[in-house]
């Protein structure tokens, strides 16, 4: 199976790279015009059908792969590694990304399943689809040439075959785990369609805004998975890494969340480009940004530059990279330059208070906390660089610069739907801002009342002065939202006669794009509301004997037995605890913890009870190893359910926005032309 | 994985002080047509500005006393060392050979009164630069401070510039503010040709 996967590689190198060059020759012979023997229109499909096999080639490789864990073929260096016979079925394709070759292999096969569905769709627009298909196959000759090259996943073991496999690092051993890594690969991947996207028109100046569209659904479809991909990763670290939080600023997490906010602030500043024809060179960068940055982050974490506890792969391919980054940023840069007159904005905004400003203003805010993460991130490099000596740039230092910067965000989120395009009246101001207004001040006297005060004991607390502004933020964004729903739902009841409730679906139908996006806006208000939650964290740690109890929060902790059980893959130990709460007994809760076989590394499975307030979050940590008691950790978390609910929210707002809108009678639904004085939103279908 | 999220618990960041929110709310447009007085307008600002800068240094310059939490708080200021790369206070290792001694060593430190800098010069020492989970804001660390915050207000400052660029001469054409019937007009204007929906 292993000469089997190598030759696919081999295969599908040669076949993107004919890909890759039939498709610009042909480009080429198309724009000069010059005769030739084959027509150029024949050697592009040629090109498109080449990378369609290479999808072919490369899916047979990966199956050869996965194919070659199952059957515990240890004379694959890298099954070897990655896994052993006990392995559960589900984590054997855990393996596929565990490891350096494994995870280039899965970059490059969806890289090809997009392709394959972006050449599919090619009759959308054949010259686009050939020019955003030639710069695909570009970016996988480069995965392909380090998978044939530099870390080949079927490289042979020399020696001996061991009789097992080192088996899979414990922290991938769990459900979350099977999903969160092919998610976030879907979204970093994704980001190169949008890319060839964007430098494809540039190219070939491709006229009209047609383009833009297209690079927005990508954009989109790739932003949902890379959220999903990042939630996913947090919900997984809160519940087996075992310190009761959920994002600990570790470059990994980093390197996936700053092409989040650029692909954030593209997908807003997307709106301006095609409703005013403005920020199209911003939107090119954007686009280019956010694709440098996914291969930026595989640098950070594959090269070994910085250091992170669960960068799984690393090894010395960051040459390579270095290399393909350069080359994609020169390649921008030179398109740029000669096409820029192509990029000309037809309008410039009118007025500071105004829609454009305000997207304007998000999409600053959003960059700026991109280069607060990349800082913080690169800063121990350039410190040891200058001054040698490398420091830490932990949670302190990201909680400090970017919850302020994050608060500005939410404010912006609130502000931007609400004002008008090109500019607005103090009337319009004081009509579309008094709900809000007033839900924050009442959310701040709310705040107050439940016990959120940043002057606690004549001492100011920072924590719950972040989170009075985060709540009392979002209750007034909400607002915002709301209103805006409500508002466009009553024009739609008065006129169809229908209630409120059908009202408002079908204003969702008839604009799918903005509701959706309201949607995702009060999913991002639930997720702040969660994250703020954190500032009440309240923790106790104790060494607990039978019958020892342990009180946190409203809830009283007894220990009321420890069990033990073993079988082919892990040891593990566990605490019984009853959860007693106003002296009755509410549930029982079992954390675990451990010990793989093959590794011999423990690994923590959290026990967490869920409420809408807060979780209360137990961890066994093992035992004293001098007295011989469990040691139990008991954490309540305040509103982190809230997190996942938000999450749920974006999603939900994302299919929503990606769903075509309906076309309304128009005619019939317009607001009357005698009325002088409006209440109500226009009515939109469609964009 | 390092700590979670959190709004944080500690008071001391005078860094925050010295950049405050740029005043922003310029109008432009229609509201921009009116009367203009510099003079009081920058005046009104920078007393904005002095107030708010003051509210925030007074906030983030208090510290708290109590020594349990600021066991806790500092503990959460530091890393453990033993290379799991947590966060000093939530390191969940069993028989961790540095946590310990570490938190001995934090724990004595604030019982004999030390100050938060003379325990953190202990630590770094000690255990070297890294054992501070965010660098200290001295010397060439005092760029990472500063960095953010300032490109920040460079960018703020440049968009608002350039947006009040774009809009001059622009306004010339507005029409007095506060006419509500021109105001309506307007309104219905965007609402009938689209322009009003967004997204």
């Amino acid at each position: 199976m292993a000469t089997f996967g190598s030759f696919a590689l081999l295969i599908a190198l040669a076949l993107a790279a004919y890909n890759l060059l039939a498709g610009a020759l042909a480009l080429r012979l198309l724009a000069t015009g010059q005769p030739v023997a084959v027509s150029p229109e024949r050697l592009a499909d040629t090109a498109r059908r080449a990378g369609i096999a290479g999808f072919v080639a490369i899916s047979a490789a990966a199956f050869a792969l996965i194919w070659s864990v199952f059957t515990n073929d240890f004379s694959i260096a890298y099954i070897l590694e990655h896994s052993n016979r006990a392995l559960p079925g589900a984590y054997k394709f855990s393996a596929l990304w565990s490891g350096q070759e494994g995870s280039l292999l899965l970059w490059a096969w969806l890289l090809a399943t997009y392709g394959f569905v972006l050449r599919l769709t090619h009759k959308t627009d054949v010259k686009l689809y050939a020019y955003a298909g030639s710069i695909l196959a570009a970016i996988q000759v480069f995965f392909l040439l380090i998978l044939n090259f530099a870390a080949p996943p079927f490289a042979l073991f020399r020696g001996a075959i061991p009789a097992d496999g080192n088996g899979l690092n414990p922290l991938l051993q769990y459900p979350e785990m099977v999903i969160h890594p092919p998610m976030l690969y879907l979204g970093y991947v994704g980001f190169a369609v949008p890319f060839c996207f964007g430098l494809g028109p540039l190219m070939m100046r491709y006229p009209g805004e047609k383009w833009i569209k297209i690079t927005r659904t990508w954009t989109m479809v790739t932003w949902l998975f890379l959220t999903c991909g990042i939630f996913l990763g947090m919900h997984w670290a809160y519940a087996v890494l075992g310190w009761g939080g959920y994002w600990g600023w570790d470059p990994v997490e980093n390197a996936s969340f700053m092409p989040w906010l650029t692909g954030t602030a593209f997908l807003h500043s997307v709106m301006m480009q095609e409703k005013k024809g403005m920020m199209k060179s911003w939107n090119v960068w954007l686009v280019f940004s956010t694709f440098l940055l996914t291969m930026l982050g595989t640098l950070l974490t594959r090269a070994g530059l910085v250091s992170s506890v669960h960068a799984f792969a690393q090894s010395s391919i960051g040459t390579w990279f270095v290399i393909f980054m350069g080359l994609v940023l020169a390649v921008c840069i030179f398109t740029y330059i000669m096409q820029r007159d192509h990029l000309k904005a037809e309008h410039k905004i009118e007025s500071l208070v105004s829609r454009e400003s305000s997207f304007l203003f998000n999409n600053l805010v959003l960059l700026v906390a991109c280069f607060v993460i990349l800082w913080g991130t690169l800063f121990p490099v350039i410190s040891e660089y200058v001054v040698g000596n490398k420091v830490t740039m932990g949670a302190p230092w990201y909680n400090r610069v970017a919850v302020p910067i994050g608060l500005f965000l939410l404010f912006l989120t609130g502000v931007g739907p609400l004002l008008p395009w090109r500019s607005t009246s103090l009337r319009a101001i004081r009509r579309n801002f008094i709900l809000p207004v007033i839900t924050l001040w009442v959310a701040v006297i709310v705040c107050f009342a439940a016990g959120v005060n940043p002057m606690k004991d004549n001492q100011f607390d920072t924590g719950n002065f972040y989170a009075l502004i985060a709540f009392s933020l979002s209750a007034a964004v909400f607002a915002a939202i709301v209103s805006e729903f409500f508002r466009g739902a009553r024009v739609i009841s008065r006129q169809t006669h229908k209630d409120l409730f059908s009202s408002m679906y079908l204003l969702t139908r008839r604009n799918t794009r903005r509701y959706g996006g309201y949607l995702i806006h009060i999913g991002v208000v639930i997720v702040v509301i969660g994250l703020a939650g954190s500032a009440f964290n309240t923790s106790q740690e104790s060494e607990m004997t039978l019958h020892d109890r342990l009180v946190i929060g409203p809830y009283t902790l007894e220990q009321v037995g420890a069990t033990q059980d073993d079988n082919a893959n892990y040891g593990s130990e566990w605490a019984i605890l009853d959860v007693y709460k106003d002296g009755k007994k509410q549930f029982q809760m079992l954390p675990e913890k451990r010990v793989y076989h093959s590794t011999q590394q423990p690994q923590t499975m959290v026990a967490v009870h869920s409420l809408p307030w807060w979780d209360l979050y137990v961890i066994y940590e093992g035992t004293n190893p001098s007295t011989g008691q469990p040691i139990i950790k008991a954490i309540i978390n305040p509103l982190v359910g809230w997190i996942w609910f938000g999450v749920a929210f974006i999603v939900f707002g994302t299919v929503i926005a990606l769903v075509p809108s309906i076309t309304p009678i128009t005619a019939a639904l317009r607001v009357p032309a005698v009325r002088t004085v409006p209440t109500e939103p226009v009515l939109h279908g469609g964009d | 994985m390092g700590t979670l999220i959190q709004f944080p618990q500690r008071t001391e960041n005078t860094h925050m002080a010295s950049h405050p929110e740029r005043p922003q709310a310029k109008q432009g447009g229609v509201e921009g047509a009116a009367v203009r007085k510099p003079g009081k307008r920058l005046t009104f600002w920078l007393k904005t500005g002095q107030a708010l800068a003051l509210a925030v240094a007074v906030c983030f310059t208090l510290g708290a006393t109590d020594a349990g939490k600021r066991y806790i708080d500092m503990n959460h200021r530091l890393m453990c060392t033993c290379g799991c790369a947590e966060i000093l206070g939530e390191c969940n290792h069993v028989g961790c050979p540095n946590s310990t001694e570490e938190l001995d060593l934090l724990r004595s430190g604030i019982d004999a009164g030390d100050s938060d800098k003379k325990i953190f010069t202990t630590f770094a020492g000690k255990y070297g630069a890294t054992v501070l989970a965010a660098p200290p804001a001295e010397g060439f660390n005092l760029v990472a401070w500063i960095a953010p915050f300032a490109v920040f207000a460079a960018a703020l400052l440049g968009t608002i510039l350039l947006v009040r660029h774009w809009s001059i001469g622009k306004n010339e054409f507005a029409t007095e503010p506060g006419d509500p019937e021109m105001d309506a007009l307007r309104d219905r204007i965007r609402r009938e040709t689209g322009e009003e929906g967004g997204y």
